[in-house]
């Protein structure tokens, strides 16, 4: 009986803690009217107290048809993020997928003194390496580029650290029957290594791609021009009187992340993991 | 030879990485770590100046008071919520695993769309003082008061709830069964099973879980600077404001002081917590 309560309750939590994105969903199929309605005095538009319906009454989809054709400055900025996201995971694997190898498989020296390092480094927030990064890229000439937000998020030592943990689960016999049948070290790691530590580098990429989907820091410190800017500074520009674009861009912008954490979920759990389980 | 040999492409293949990392964090560091003893327009030798003059900042002490603030009041109530529900989630399987998910969900959500929402519950019109005026309070403007520090715990909780349930689900499911029917055919009740079953065997996993969570802590700056902006309710005004202004200000000597300090003091927790739990066990 106490088991039913505990689930019943535990289910409402739940439903409250996924509410927020029901919340955007139902705000962005709302006409501009129903909108005022009911936010119009947090959003200074008018007078009526605040109010909410859990369904919208007169569902349209003008909002994402505006979004979507009348908005250029949108598409801009969509693209934006798309770019930063994929320069940096496209960085995180060409650099990230071999250096994970090399610290799962070989020894050499050094190896425990650059770990532990690699391991500080993934623990600084982003604020302790602002000034070195900005300094740096400075010096290189490419702030308020896009190249200043995506090389720092490249080299990040977060996805090696993932990648290391799953490569490590690689039993060394195949390894060594491979060298015995004549494989070369390049070969070993194209077609053993990467197959099999596949749902490594898959979890890299899933808490990868939330992380730089999502970035706000970097693009605001690295970035200065507008036209630059990814979905995650442009959103909260939008004026209150124009509610509904905002909550349909609101919405645009959380599909692909939902995309990628509904297709992936169990990759983010076994990533999430991977960063705790004692060695 | 054999080894000597591979040693060399093991280097080979971390080369690429480590030669970015070198680049844009590594030595850039190190210069950063000399600025913070140098005076930042002449390039001077100015020895511990910087940090004296960091100490006497205000701003300073204000925003080391509420991080510690927020992260002494966040981390151990994050811990002990995730804990709480994991416990239960792990006896109600199928349900169990599709709530797992529901609060992993705000884990994949961009902070730049629930800013929306944000700004309509806690506005002074807002849900939130609907509903304290409904329950005989009053409206308050809850970002620009006292309040904003909780709305800032409210928002890092409900983001990491998930991230922190799994884990210790993880750790949870570790524990051999056997060792609750042993004890339960001695007689052993629920609560005695969690205390001397459950949280000793939790022990390991309490550690990272801690780790973990401080570091995702510093997060919440997205939540707090899209919401309240640059200079939000002095509650929350935490360390990542006062390093994003000075930047923006260019104080650079103080910005570098600080970021030397800060890695001593986030590598002094995390050895100094490791060393602890280690003595421990």
């Amino acid at each position: 009986m106490s088991k039913k309560i505990a689930g019943f309750l535990l289910l409402l939590l739940g439903a409250a803690v996924c509410y927020p994105i029901f919340f955007l969903f139902t705000g962005s199929l709302m006409g501009t009217g129903e909108l005022q309605n009911h936010l119009g005095a947090a959003l200074s538009l008018g007078e009526q107290p605040m109010s909410w319906s859990l369904l919208p009454l007169t569902p349209t989809l003008r909002h994402y048809v505006q979004l979507l054709l009348d908005s250029p400055e949108f598409f801009h900025m969509f693209w934006n993020s798309a770019a930063l996201t994929a320069g940096i995971l496209a960085g995180q694997l060409l650099a990230g997928v071999p250096a994970a190898w090399g610290f799962a498989r070989y020894a050499f020296p050094f190896k425990k003194l650059l770990f532990t390092l690699y391991i500080l480094l993934m623990m600084m927030p982003f604020q302790v390496t602002m000034l070195s990064s900005y300094l740096v890229l400075s010096e290189m000439q490419l702030t308020d580029t896009l190249p200043a937000v995506i090389l720092p998020g490249a080299f990040s030592t977060f996805p090696v650290f993932i990648m290391y943990r799953f490569f490590c689960g690689i039993p060394q016999a195949l390894m060594d029957a491979a060298r015995i049948d004549g494989a070369g070290e390049r070969d070993i790691f194209l077609h053993l290594g990467i197959p099999l530590g596949s749902s490594g580098i898959v979890s890299a990429v899933v808490l990868g791609f939330l992380e730089s989907w999502n970035l706000i820091e970097q693009p605001l410190t690295f970035l200065k021009s507008k036209k630059l800017w990814p979905l995650s500074l442009y959103l909260p520009n939008i004026s209150p009187e124009r509610a509904g674009i905002s909550f349909a861009a609101s919405v645009v912008t959380l599909l692909p992340a939902l995309m990628v954490f509904l297709c992936g979920q169990d990759y983010l759990e076994q990533g999430i993991v991977a960063a705790a389980v004692k060695e | 030879m054999g080894r000597r040999k591979h040693a060399l492409t093991g280097i080979l293949f971390l080369l690429p990485s480590l030669a970015g990392v070198c680049i844009f964090v590594l030595i850039p560091f190190l210069d950063v770590t000399l600025r913070s003893f140098q005076n930042a327009v002449t390039r001077t030798w100015t020895g511990l100046d910087n940090y004296r003059i960091l100490f006497r900042t205000p701003a300073f002490r204000l925003a080391v008071k509420n991080t510690l603030r927020f992260t002494g009041i966040c981390i151990p109530l994050l811990i002990c919520m995730s804990l709480f529900i994991s416990v239960f989630l792990q006896r109600l399987k199928r349900l169990g695993s599709l709530l797992k998910s529901a609060f992993l969900l705000p884990m994949a959500v961009p902070v730049a769309s629930v800013v929306l929402l944000w700004r309509v519950t806690f506005h002074e019109d807002g849900f939130l003082s609907l509903l304290a005026v409904s329950t005989g309070h009053e409206a308050v403007d809850w970002m620009n008061s006292g309040y904003a520090f909780w709305v800032l715990v409210f928002s890092y909780i409900w983001k990491n709830l998930g991230y922190d349930i799994v884990l210790w689900m993880a750790g949870l499911s570790g524990i051999p069964y056997n060792l609750y029917e042993a004890a339960r055919v001695d007689g052993a009740g629920e609560w005695t099973c969690f205390f001397k079953i459950t949280l000793p065997s939790l022990k390991p996993v309490l550690y990272t879980i801690t780790v973990l969570s401080f570091l995702n802590s510093f997060k919440v700056f997205r939540e707090g600077y899209l919401a309240a902006g640059d200079y939000p309710d002095e509650s929350m005004y935490l360390l990542q404001h006062l390093f994003n202004n000075w930047f923006r200000e260019m104080d650079f000597d103080k910005l570098a002081a600080a970021a030397v300090l800060m890695v001593l003091v986030i590598f002094g927790l995390v050895s100094l917590l490791k060393r602890s739990w280690d003595l421990e066990e």
